[in-house]
């Protein structure tokens, strides 16, 4: 019992000091102008992204993680 | 603390926030301030923070990121179509999201898929037919703080498949909002009818949940991991759908028999993609999906995107690449060896060993400000891809039926074909 409570320890501190082991943001707001673009959007149109999921997921078998603009489609 | 529609036009349309100076907010008022070269106030610090932060967070991670802001308020009106294999599938879907206040956003969506032709399933056991889907879907997200909540409900209707969905997610930004997650879960329940057979009925249910990871990894390079695990339980086949098997009795050899799936489907898929802008004003993306289930089909895919904008054409033209390989279930045959081979049978193509391979090309055309429809930013855009699909173990039986044809059952030629898909769409912004 007291070795468990020894292996919980460095975790412990871990966790107390969490303010300081935590790494800060490493970019700032004000440098995500690049990130901001609409081009670096993953899918900038919604109602054309969730279509061709639905296309892929009517002509392959495999279905999901297509990010948020997928869904089940209703079609056999 | 939530983005004003003004933050995303001064933006996205400098010419049209620039036309809407006097009404804009002090956000993009800071921002003017900054880009003039005026004194770097603490307000317009923070205004310029507001500002890059919450759009940035928002059109990086439309898939799951939208934590902090709420979706755009836009409309989308879509002619979509699919053409390939014989069958003409096209409509309309019209997209409508509008903001209450700036807490809630509500979005509406009318989907039709008007079927046309005859698939060579279709060639082969059935007559060529018509019919249309219609889907009605609803969603509202609530944004407090650095949290979205979703809900939504769809309902998709035809004249032999009902099926109602409903969903529920929430979002959250974190670690400097370099960080977001985000989880959903959703439940839909079919009901699946034959035409012709009205005392055929039967019913499944279909459970989704998912997790993802969106991370800001430089300046330049935002990821994305996505986990969905699907449950499917019930009358999961397709009810026309045959399969077929070795027959000396009849002419061709071969005869058919109706599909037999298991009633219980359970699947995993994991996606990485990545976003990275490019030295130059342009961006790549690029998505590796993996995906098994309990059927014993297992796939993967890959994708790029290049995304090119030309600023004084007013365009973004975009490429794009896909890759795609399944192993196929189990239980499906090409040719079974007699009637009732095994407790499972399919002989559906999307269920076999197949790859295919995409290209696609499209366009986005921002309309000047004398075209511009109420005052707003508007854009037409125009999408083709090009499908190639080869399957490994799904034969082209139409060979068989052929006149003086010497072909025994099992040695027709693999098929494949080509599809063609356009979506053509205009958005305005409110």
């Amino acid at each position: 019992m007291a070795r468990r409570a020894l292996f919980l320890l460095p975790l412990l501190l871990l966790l107390g000091g969490c303010e300081t082991v935590m790494p800060e943001p490493w970019v700032k707001p004000y440098e995500r102008h690049y990130l901001a673009d609409p081009i670096m959007s993953f899918e900038r149109d919604p109602v054309a992204a969730g279509y061709m999921n639905h296309v892929y997921e009517a002509r392959e078998a495999a279905r999901g993680a297509e990010g948020g603009s997928g869904g089940g489609c209703g079609c056999n | 603390m939530a983005v004003t529609k003004k933050f995303r036009e001064s933006y996205c349309a400098p010419h049209i926030a620039s036309r809407r100076c006097a009404q804009s907010s002090r956000t993009a008022c800071a921002l003017r301030l900054l880009c003039s070269g005026g004194r770097q106030s603490a307000f317009a610090r923070n205004a310029l923070t507001k500002f890059l932060l919450f759009p940035s967070l928002y059109f990086l991670g439309l898939g799951v990121a939208t934590a902090a802001v709420l979706p755009e308020e836009r409309a989308d009106t879509m002619y979509h179509s699919y053409s390939g294999g014989g069958v003409t599938i096209d409509g309309p879907s019209v997209l409508v999201r509008k903001n209450i206040g700036n807490k809630v956003s509500l979005s509406a969506n009318y989907y039709v898929d008007m079927i046309s032709g005859a698939s060579i399933d279709v060639e082969a056991t059935a007559s060529r037919y018509s019919e249309q889907r219609d889907e009605y879907s609803l969603g509202a997200d609530y944004l407090v703080d650095k949290t979205t909540m979703s809900l939504s409900y769809t309902n998709s209707s035809e004249s032999d498949y009902q099926a109602e969905t409903v969903g529920f997610g929430i979002s959250q930004d974190f670690f400097g909002d370099l960080s977001n997650l985000s989880m959903r879960v959703s439940y839909g329940s079919d009901d699946v009818m034959r035409n012709g057979d009205e005392d055929f009925f039967a019913q499944a249910e279909h459970r989704r949940y998912s997790i993802g990871w969106s991370q800001i990894l430089t300046t330049k390079l935002i990821a994305e991991l996505s986990v969905e695990t699907v449950s499917d339980e019930g009358f999961l086949n397709n009810p026309y759908r045959q399969v077929r098997f070795l027959d000396p009795s009849k002419p061709l050899g071969f005869s058919y028999q109706f599909e037999e799936y298991p009633d219980t489907r359970n699947s995993d898929a994991v996606a990485l993609r990545a976003k990275y802008r490019l030295p130059y004003r342009a961006a790549i993306k690029s998505e590796y999906r993996r995906y098994a289930d309990s059927w014993g089909i297992e796939s993967d895919n890959i994708e790029f995107r290049y995304t090119h904008p030309l600023e004084t054409e007013n365009l973004i033209l975009e490429g794009k690449l896909r890759f795609y390989q399944q192993s196929g279930a189990d239980f499906y045959s090409d040719l079974f060896p007699y009637q009732n081979a095994a407790t499972f049978l399919a002989r559906d193509k999307e269920l076999s060993d197949f790859t295919s391979t995409a290209i696609g090309i499209g366009a986005s055309y921002q309309l000047p400000e004398r075209w511009a429809l109420f005052e707003r930013r508007n854009t037409v855009n125009l999408y083709w891809d090009y499908i190639m699909f080869d399957y490994d173990n799904f034969r082209d039986v139409r060979v068989s039926s052929n006149e003086g044809n010497t072909i025994l059952p099992g040695e027709e030629p693999a098929y494949s074909f080509n599809a063609h898909v356009v979506r053509l769409f205009w958005s305005v912004w409110f």
